[in-house]
């Protein structure tokens, strides 16, 4: 690989927060333990989902918006270097700063070198999944650089020194009680009679914020879309706080990865229909901004974008997993998915958790980097999250694909095959035959055997344990099917002709 | 017309009962059932486990035991499996680049019924008790599996069947378009969240005061009553094709407590 993108040659993967620290069933372990956890998350994602269902029942071509917003992001996928040739073109000739960042440390230090080049040490940021994923903050701070989260979610995570838990909600594990103690505890000047009363602590995160976004004179923002037509970039939000960071500060950084481009101003209609009907069961988000380049005298006069790959070319190389780069990021997925609703964002050790992070986190940094390759097994492929996606991102096919892809992987290298390994290559056996299923069948009095007198079988070796940790198996039945039906039918039915001429 | 049966490994080795009564209900309809011996499994554990090199001769097996039986549709009391012929099917021939599989099993899928989905679709059954005699004087609460759900779209072909059968007291399961947790291999490498997935939907099993809780799939049943007989529980599972076949004269046997709504013991 010489040239990709109109880029130098790449790493192949990305780096940054998109990597899980512990197996994904290790840290689901920890996590299932927490008891209020669940009982949170449980409360949240069953009232995002009635609302989401309630406005997507609503339109009577919601299955026509999905297809399209599916081809749109298809054809993206496959003109992308084109596409962002032309958006690089438009967004410069409107007074933009374009710069390319192939990874996590590319793109911070191309921040950091912005921002130190104002001489400013703050920035106030609205939310933005591109700089979680790179670890922007932590970068900033170690070059001593502070920066403020402004969403008001991402500022309850960030000033209980936590990390977010779910992309669109990333307090969404924990509750008021939870949140009016952090901001006691964190909070600069924060009313020692605070109360738990949502509104009281909307107020008081809305005065410590108002202080930031008058004062601060550089902010950082991440991008829902960008429009090649014309170069206009585009900030979805609920709260206000982005429009604030975009309007108010001189020096306006954004940062986003490469696959969230539109064609065209256009096709951003679908999006704007898909995307707040996906994400928070609203008809439409309270605000969009949308700015293109520099106006004089009005908004920041300096205007720069950051383009991350961090394993976007990687991903969009795998020709069976390039569509999880369709991902607009608007968490249905995550609302609707068992394995999430029970675990939270933390056990999957990525900034993108959920199903969508079970997919994406292993195709931006590979399969071969150990912990992540537990992500593709964290579902139980139940189907939620594929009818659930806005722009139908087949989530269990590519979670098999990438099963088999880090099956493949290990093919070989392993000195001692795993029992896993040993199980499959043992039922290929038994299952690709008529005749070896019904020898094996001759085995199930054993199984009576062992089930003993209440007729359950209480506790498995190895592996098959995992099943018996809170499941009983039933006693095998006297016969198989099988045999029964070679009893029943000692001479074979009669072939249709024989029938028709009876 | 001649139905050919696609027993599934685990109710042919487990449930062969769910099996017999597949083939009560279509011979009772006036059809043929033949079953080609050479069958075994549709190789779904191996597909979604990510063995795709260890599919490809569980597949070539159950594309061979079906293209070659002399059939009109086939069958298989299992939407997981159905659903398995259906997509993976041909998706596992092209991993291995064989063009000439590919189109065999796309032609077995094309064929292949789920239970519900054949009695309705092709068989034209709208009432059990009438058509059937189905009947089944017992308080029953009804899983739709994922993936008869989500990948074959059975709508509510089950569960109208289900209301059509005599004596029959239906109660809803709440949250019961929720995954159960079995998920195949995901039950053994993920064993904590499935558990805590089932135990939700043992929960609300529970709570409906069913004596039983049925579903046309053999591997989610086994899987929640595993979880309600490791709890203590006193409610069971039970495939729907056997409480279909379930009449008068040959009620289908339950184990477990039995608490008869309609005042008509059975046993």
């Amino acid at each position: 690989m010489t040239t990709f993108l109109g880029m130098p040659a790449l790493p192949a993967f990305g780096s940054g927060n998109l990597f899980a620290g512990e197996s994904f069933p290790k840290a689901a372990h920890r996590e299932l333990g927490n008891a209020q956890l669940r009982a949170n998350l449980g409360h949240a994602t069953h009232t995002i989902r009635d609302k989401r269902q309630a406005v997507v029942s609503e339109l009577p071509d919601w299955e026509q918006l999905r297809d399209a917003g599916s081809a749109i992001k298809e054809s993206v996928m496959a003109r992308l270097p084109e596409l962002l040739e032309e958006f690089e073109k438009n967004f410069t000739a409107r007074g933009g700063v374009i710069h390319w960042a192939r990874d996590a440390r590319e793109a911070n230090e191309i921040v950091a070198g912005l921002v130190r080049a104002t001489g400013e040490t703050e920035v106030v940021k609205v939310k933005s999944m591109a700089t979680q994923e790179i670890g922007l903050n932590e970068y900033l701070e170690e070059q001593g650089i502070e920066a403020f989260e402004t969403d008001l979610a991402e500022l309850i995570v960030q000033l209980d020194h936590d990390k977010p838990s779910h992309i669109l909600v990333p307090a969404i594990h924990k509750n008021r009680t939870e949140i009016r103690d952090i901001f006691l505890r964190e909070m600069p000047g924060a009313d020692p009679a605070l109360t738990n009363d949502p509104p009281v602590l909307a107020m008081a995160a809305r005065e410590h914020l108002r202080r930031k976004f008058l004062t601060a004179k550089v902010a950082v923002s991440g991008a829902n879309f960008a429009l090649a037509d014309s170069g206009t970039l585009a900030v979805v939000e609920s709260e206000g706080n982005g429009r604030m960071c975009l309007t108010l500060p001189e020096t306006l950084i954004t940062v986003m990865g490469i696959e969230k481009l539109l064609p065209t101003w256009q096709d951003l209609e679908v999006f704007m229909q898909l995307l707040p009907r996906s994400s928070t069961g609203e008809r439409m988000n309270p605000y969009t901004s949308l700015w293109t380049g520099v106006t004089e005298g009005d908004g920041p006069q300096n205007v720069h974008l950051v383009l991350l790959d961090n394993g976007r070319s990687a991903a969009l190389a795998d020709e069976m997993g390039r569509s999880a780069l369709h991902c607009i990021r608007c968490s249905a997925c995550m609302n609707v998915c068992p394995v999430y609703e029970r675990t939270g964002g933390h056990a999957y050790g990525s900034t993108y958790p959920g199903p969508i992070g079970a997919i994406l986190s292993p195709l931006l940094t590979g399969i071969q980097a150990e912990e992540n390759s537990s992500l593709p097994y964290a579902s139980s492929l139940c189907g939620a999250c594929y009818d659930a996606c806005p722009v139908k991102i087949n989530i269990p096919d590519i979670l098999v694909h990438l099963r088999s892809v880090d099956v493949d992987s290990k093919r070989g290298t392993k000195k001692v095959p795993s029992q896993m390994d040993v199980g499959m290559k043992a039922a290929s056996w038994a299952l690709s035959s008529g005749k070896h299923l019904g020898l094996v069948e001759k085995g199930l009095p054993l199984g009576r055997l062992a089930a003993g007198r209440d007729k359950k079988i209480k506790k498995l070796p190895g592996i098959a344990g995992g099943w018996t940790q809170s499941r009983d198996i039933p006693a095998p039945p006297a016969q198989s099917f099988r045999d029964w039906w070679a009893k029943e039918h000692k001479s074979p039915a009669p072939s249709r002709d024989e029938k028709e001429t009876q | 017309m001649r139905i050919a049966l696609f027993a599934t490994c685990i109710v042919d080795a487990m449930y062969p009962a769910t099996a017999k009564a597949t083939v009560k209900i279509l011979e009772r309809l006036g059809h043929d059932v033949v079953f080609p011996e050479g069958q075994a499994c549709c190789g779904q554990m191996h597909v979604n486990s990510g063995y795709l090199k260890e599919a490809v001769p569980v597949v070539a097996n159950h594309v061979a035991a079906f293209d070659t039986a002399d059939y009109d549709v086939a069958v298989a009391p299992s939407g997981s499996c159905v659903a398995s012929v259906k997509h993976q099917h041909p998706m596992v021939a092209r991993s291995c680049g064989d063009a000439a599989l590919e189109a065999r099993a796309t032609a077995v899928g094309a064929k292949t019924y789920e239970l519900s989905e054949l009695l309705v679709d092709v068989l034209g059954v709208t009432d059990a008790g009438a058509q059937l005699g189905s009947y089944f004087p017992h308080r029953v609460t009804y899983h739709p599996s994922c993936h008869g759900m989500r990948l074959l779209r059975l709508g509510d072909r089950q569960s109208r069947l289900l209301r059509t059968v005599q004596g029959i007291d239906l109660a809803d399961l709440p949250e019961a378009d929720q995954c159960c947790g079995f998920g195949g291999t995901f039950s053994m490498k993920n064993a904590d969240v499935s558990s805590a997935m089932l135990q939700d939907k043992a929960a609300n099993v529970e709570a409906t005061g069913a004596e039983l809780c049925t579903g046309g799939d053999a591997s989610c049943l086994m899987h929640i009553g595993g979880g309600l007989s490791r709890q203590g529980s006193s409610t069971t599972t039970l495939h729907l094709a056997e409480i279909l076949a379930s009449t008068m004269e040959e009620p289908a046997s339950v184990t477990g407590e039995v608490r008869v709504s309609t005042g008509k013991a059975l046993r």
